[in-house]
């Protein structure tokens, strides 16, 4: 899939001034609440008609204002998750669910059994909507959508209505939609760690522009986006791979290229390769090879790049063998250890700081962690 | 007037019963009537009220409050003066009334789809005011999802706005034949008061009233006035019920 995007439009005081494409997987829409990612969707899905610009899905042109061209939502066969679900409340599950089948084309593509299944829905059936709880209303959203057999699927922050407990639930279905549904996503969040386990390439949305597209990796690993991806949440990620499990101790080893990492036992299969968060206030940095130390994550790496600083605290980006880390350091402790580009180092991370919430599986096909190693 | 004397019989409990519910033919005439009148002046205004009611809560267009004034002017006029009105309109000589009659066979002057055209523009205002609160109450981004999920304008409103309004289709309905069946002042200044084609049940009451003897059978027909009132309020609270409990509003 390609999706082509190239607007502008004003809404009152807020203008929208995006040009943006990228290929098939789950895209993310990052930014701030305010800085237009809703808008950009709800041009794409045909529920805004822009003032000027271009909107596509491989070849299909949706808008091009130049020759007064605008296809109505009903015909565009994209799909549309909401934040707030909206089913139809007079309908029960299975309606709502088979709503979009009316229109939808015959024969081709998804079956109604295989996503109940996928999405754990197959005991609400009869219920309707009022019944629901948010996580499963956002389900339910979700399947209603997919059974419209959309080219393309949008989501606008599903997750956002939603309590942690909610949100767990929810995110392995959408990594399972992602992985098996073959339907292209585009997905808007305010969240770093939502759209590192999920997105395979992040468009970078601030105050009504476009700051940076990309794969995600890539996207994450540049320091002077941290004000907009939010430092809070900064990290690198990891692709690594089930090495063993220690069944004594309790912990289960992952390699990744920049060496062997030690978890609090996973319940993953050895061989099965993992998406790896590492959070940069989690990551410490020494010059010489540490002992007599709890830390049971060591890497050795270079320094690549220092952040600005931004009061007491510097963001520091390491290579190590091949992979990224960010540390998350005082403007002190960088002086102090006189740290520059490619300075040697070594990086500490607690084992007990990765835990279930850190992983997720690769994304496949789009590798961003190589092509962020690739990059500076 | 189908008074057979049994006001005379009190002493015999069950015949003074019986007899005060037997209506004369006439009576059962402005019976049948007045319920005639007002269920197709109900069924034959609804669309016409969906549309209107429509317009005002999703439209933007110019006249928009003029609209909206001209379907509430027969609430806030006298009676007798939309009756008139519509006697100049709808009569024989009337520009609508004499093209009607031209074209396509319909009179209204003097028969009882005079009755109905004035019961139903008289109930017209509170349908339309129902159905536009309800219409009004319906969630647009609801509608908006009908529209991502490939259901163009047509099915999103039968598929969605339609059984969403559904309660406010009911209470406009009832409120419209309740006006229909009291409406007095205009049907009898556009279609006067002739038994068994105009004479309604308010029209029939205003004339037994008039006439000496008359009073038992006005109170016979006062009494079907209520138990029809209530037997129409007692279906909108069960249909609403159902509807409402069909939604489980949130």
């Amino acid at each position: 899939m390609t999706l082509t995007v190239d607007i502008r439009h004003r809404l009152g005081e807020f203008r929208l001034d995006i040009r943006f494409e990228t290929a098939g997987g789950l895209v993310a829409l990052l930014g701030r609440s305010g800085s237009g990612k809703t808008s950009i969707i709800n041009t794409i899905a045909g529920l805004i008609k822009p003032d000027a610009g271009f909107v596509s899905v491989d070849d299909m042109v949706l808008v091009d204002t130049e020759r007064q061209f605008f296809v109505s939502p009903h015909l565009r066969r994209i799909g549309y998750v909401f934040q707030e679900g909206r089913l139809f409340p007079h309908l029960t599950v299975r309606q709502n669910l088979l709503y979009g089948r009316w229109f939808a084309p015959r024969g081709v593509g998804t079956d109604f059994d295989g996503v109940v299944d996928l999405l754990g829905i197959g005991a609400l059936l009869e219920r309707r909507p009022a019944r629901l709880s948010g996580g499963e209303k956002q389900r339910v959203a979700i399947g209603r959508a997919l059974l419209a057999k959309p080219r393309l699927l949008l989501m606008d922050e599903p997750l956002a209505s939603l309590d942690e407990a909610r949100k767990a639930e929810i995110l392995p279905y959408i990594e399972k939609l992602r992985d098996q549904a073959s339907v292209p996503i585009v997905y808007v969040s305010h969240s770093i760690s939502e759209v590192a386990r999920l997105a395979s390439t992040i468009v970078l949305v601030s105050e009504g522009k476009l700051a940076a597209v990309g794969p995600t990796a890539q996207i994450m690993h540049r320091l002077d986006l941290f004000p907009l991806t939010g430092r809070a949440e900064a990290g690198a990620l990891v692709e690594a791979s089930v090495e063993r499990h220690d069944e004594q101790f309790g912990l289960t080893e992952l390699r990744s290229r920049a060496g062997l990492w030690k978890l609090p036992r996973l319940d993953v299969p050895v061989g099965v390769r993992l998406r790896l968060r590492v959070r940069a206030r989690d990551v410490m940095i020494a010059t010489s090879p540490p002992s007599d130390l709890s830390a049971l994550n060591v890497l050795g790496g270079l320094v690549s790049d220092i952040g600005s600083s931004h009061g007491a605290i510097v963001e520091v980006r390491l290579d190590c063998g091949g992979d990224v880390l960010i540390a998350r350091l005082t403007r002190y402790s960088v002086q102090r250890l006189g740290l520059a580009r490619g300075t040697r180092v070594y990086a500490l991370i607690k084992s007990v700081a990765l835990d279930r919430r850190s992983l997720s599986g690769p994304i496949r096909g789009i590798s961003g962690a190589d092509a962020a190693a690739d990059e500076v | 007037m189908g008074w057979r004397g049994s006001a005379l019989k009190s002493l015999n409990g069950g015949f003074v019963w019986v007899d005060w519910i037997s209506l004369s033919p006439e009576e059962w005439t402005a019976v049948r009537l007045s319920i005639r009148v007002a269920v197709v002046a109900t069924l034959v205004g609804l669309p016409f009220g969906l549309l209107v009611a429509l317009a005002l809560a999703r439209g933007r267009f110019w006249g928009h409050s003029l609209l909206n004034g001209f379907v509430l002017l027969p609430l806030i006029l006298p009676p007798v003066v939309t009756g008139y009105v519509l006697l100049l309109l709808f009569g024989r000589r009337g520009p609508i009334g004499s093209f009607l009659a031209e074209h396509f066979g319909i009179v209204f002057s003097f028969r009882w789809t005079g009755a109905a055209l004035a019961c139903g523009v008289m109930g017209f205002p509170l349908m339309v005011r129902a159905l536009r609160l309800s219409i009004e109450a319906v969630d647009p981004r609801l509608e908006e999802a009908a529209g991502t999920l490939g259901a163009n304008r047509a099915w999103i409103f039968l598929t969605v706005t339609l059984p969403l309004i559904v309660p406010g289709i009911i209470t406009g309905m009832i409120l419209c034949f309740a006006k229909a069946m009291g409406e007095f002042g205009a049907t009898i200044t556009f279609v006067s008061n002739i038994p068994g084609e105009t004479q309604t049940l308010p029209s029939a009451i205003y004339t037994l009233t008039q006439v000496p003897g008359g009073d038992a059978g006005a109170l016979r027909l006062t009494i079907v006035s209520v138990i029809i009132a209530m037997l129409a309020l007692l279906a909108s609270e069960l249909m609403a019920r159902y509807a409402n409990r069909r939604l489980e509003v949130e």
